[in-house]
């Protein structure tokens, strides 16, 4: 019994939103992590990620994010959060997250602070 | 009177959705409401991947009981306990996850479980010997 991670990613300029859907597991951060990579390597440093058809996440797939937010920190470039379950939103902020990258109510509102530090 | 559940799972990555599954429908049989079974499904799945890891490869399934009751006189509640046959551990010497220390760390970004486990379930026991862990979650209504 799985349910696979689909990622979705739309550039616009040095800007980035990655839109997932599906259980953030093993597998699912590590297919997050892919994308951002990729978007590092081209030179986009800011990115959006965009949790709303993920229902569900376990500590294996956010360990994987933290890593992702690591490499990220080392490029000066920042990420932010959107389109969170409650449930997610809670946990993130049990971690300490929000110190770290944004943690926004809509997709519009993370590019805009994004936007804003460029 | 007590409804119970019992499900054993094996031991296998992916198999804590069926956990879920079963938790879903029981919080909301008792209208538990979304947040609070959300938060039970995301607690349960840390439990299950801790036992997935401590049972080890020969300790082959996991053992789930889910059960709704209601202390006397007080609130009804769904509790879920899983229990691994694995080597067990200490968990008062479980280091308490520090985000700032694993960013600067460079090294295991893991070890959040049971932090969120403890956080989003109302109340959380943790027995734990040499031939196995079972952590009772309570939430209640």
């Amino acid at each position: 019994m799985n349910e696979s991670c689909r990622v979705e990613t739309l550039r616009d300029g040095d800007l980035a939103v990655v839109r997932t859907e599906g259980y953030i597991n093993r597998e699912g951060g590590e297919e997050i992590e892919r994308c951002i990579q990729t978007l590092l390597d081209a030179g986009v440093c800011r990115i959006v990620l965009n949790l709303e058809k993920t229902k569900i996440v376990n500590s294996i797939g956010i360990s994987i994010l933290i890593e992702v937010l690591e490499k990220m920190m080392d490029r000066k470039g920042a990420l932010a959060f959107c389109r969170l379950t409650p449930t997610i939103d809670k946990t993130f902020r049990i971690m300490g997250l929000a110190q770290y990258a944004g943690i926004h109510a809509t997709e519009e509102e993370a590019r805009s602070a994004l936007s804003a530090t460029a | 009177m007590a409804k119970e559940v019992s499900l054993s799972i094996p031991s296998t990555p992916g198999m804590e959705l069926a956990a879920t599954a079963q938790a879903e429908a029981l919080g909301e049989a008792m209208c538990l409401g979304r947040d609070k079974i959300d938060e039970v499904k995301f607690a349960l799945v840390e439990a299950c991947i801790n036992a997935f890891e401590h049972a080890g490869q020969n300790a082959g399934r996991v053992d789930l009981r889910f059960r709704v009751s209601r202390r006397p006189g007080g609130a009804e509640m769904l509790e879920v306990t899983v229990a691994d046959r694995g080597r067990g551990f200490d968990p008062s010497r479980v280091e308490p996850p520090e985000l700032e220390r694993k960013l600067r760390g460079r090294g295991n970004k893991r070890g959040w479980g049971l932090k969120f486990i403890q956080s989003l379930m109302d109340e959380v026991e943790i027995r734990s010997t040499e031939n196995g862990t079972t952590i009772v979650m309570r939430k209640y209504k």
